[in-house]
């Protein structure tokens, strides 16, 4: 009776708390929709990445597109690693080190038992 | 041993892409007013993280793993991009909702903070001038997401990896809301701001819906993982009980 009871309890405040977000989700696209249809501008942010470049990142499609129609541009960053090959071989590197150190910390952990 | 090695080559050869899909603020796209008010924002908790790092490293020295896996985790996962098909566009998890329930808000902050940095200075990922932007929506945002969010369902009893997956589900979400704020804010000039920050907001969408889902996957699998390796250190760090192990 118990474990029933507690089941219940939590799949009631599981309920609740889904319902709550879905229920602020649609508010909160329902009073987009004074703006403009979700969908629609969603289709078009689609269509405009497809159109530019299939692929692209969201930071192309959506902050630096959203970013341009405002006036404010991209800078180059500080250490421009973005040339030529130069950024496979960073990129390389640093997948190359980070799954390095992820195997290293990941064996010292399960072994410090 | 031999299996080992080649998961960590995998691994590299996983992370080997052919340009770079981020979607972090770019360098230069806020203006400097808010840009130093989220550099502002971000780094009482930043200090906070590296208080409390220092403090809880010094009196066990066994948690260094457990923080050094969890950077390398975070630097990896927010640098991958991944295709999502129903969008046609790419972008990459965070990484804070699991570092956010393994370590805290506070600390999984730090170690976004030291992700975030060299994503800018070395990979073009983000900016320097963004940075604080980028470590507030994604460390704090996304960590304390993370944090309540797990901590939240386990109270209400949901078994752990639910738990994970509704965390770092949350997080994903949380930090791309918190883009879209910031963005909107940064770049609307004399346009309202709310419809500018709905439209951000939904353009993100088809893209990160389904990304949301897969770091929620990730931070569930990765919590259940440690509990069955390491459920020692899972009640070290409060995230399950005792009675639990």
């Amino acid at each position: 009776m118990g474990l029933k009871n507690k089941r219940f309890k939590t799949t009631l405040l599981v309920a609740v708390f889904l319902s709550i977000i879905s229920s602020l989700i649609l508010v909160f696209l329902t009073n987009l929709d004074l703006y403009g249809s979700v969908a629609s501008v969603a289709k078009v942010t689609v269509e405009a990445t497809v159109e530019e470049s299939r692929w692209s990142g969201v930071d192309e499609a959506v902050v630096e597109r959203f970013a341009k129609e405002h006036g404010r541009d991209a800078k180059e960053p500080l250490i421009n690693t973005d040339q030529g090959d130069l950024l496979l071989f960073v990129f390389l590197i640093a997948g190359a080190g980070g799954g390095f150190l992820a195997g290293y910390y990941w064996r010292r952990l399960t072994e410090q038992k | 041993m031999k299996f080992r090695i080649s998961l960590t080559i995998l691994l590299s050869l996983f992370l080997y892409v052919p340009e770079v899909y981020a979607m972090h603020i770019s360098e230069g796209i806020l203006p400097f007013n808010w840009a130093a008010l989220w550099f502002g924002l971000s780094l009482p908790f930043v200090a906070g993280g590296i208080y409390l790092l220092k403090k809880k490293v010094s009196s066990d020295l066994s948690l260094k793993p457990l923080v050094g896996l969890m950077a390398a985790v975070v630097f990896i996962i927010s640098a991958m991009p991944i295709p999502v098909p129903t969008a046609g566009t790419c972008s990459h998890p965070c990484g804070t909702g699991i570092s956010g329930i393994l370590l805290g808000p506070f600390i999984s902050t730090v170690v976004a903070s030291i992700a975030l940095l060299i994503q800018a200075l070395f990979l073009a990922h983000g900016g320097l001038s963004t940075l604080g932007a980028n470590i507030l929506s994604m460390g704090v945002v996304g960590s304390f997401a993370g944090f309540l969010g797990f901590r939240l369902m386990r109270l209400s009893g949901l078994p752990l990896y639910l738990s994970g997956f509704i965390a770092g589900l949350l997080a994903d979400w949380a930090t791309y809301l918190t883009t879209s704020l910031e963005l909107a804010s940064g770049i609307r000039g004399d346009a309202p701001f709310l419809p500018l920050f709905g439209k951000i907001a939904i353009a993100f969408i088809p893209t990160q819906l389904p990304l949301g889902v897969l770091e929620g996957a990730i931070t569930g699998g990765m919590v259940v993982l440690l509990y069955k390796k390491r459920p020692d250190l899972l009640v070290k760090m409060g995230v399950i009980r005792a009675v639990e192990m």
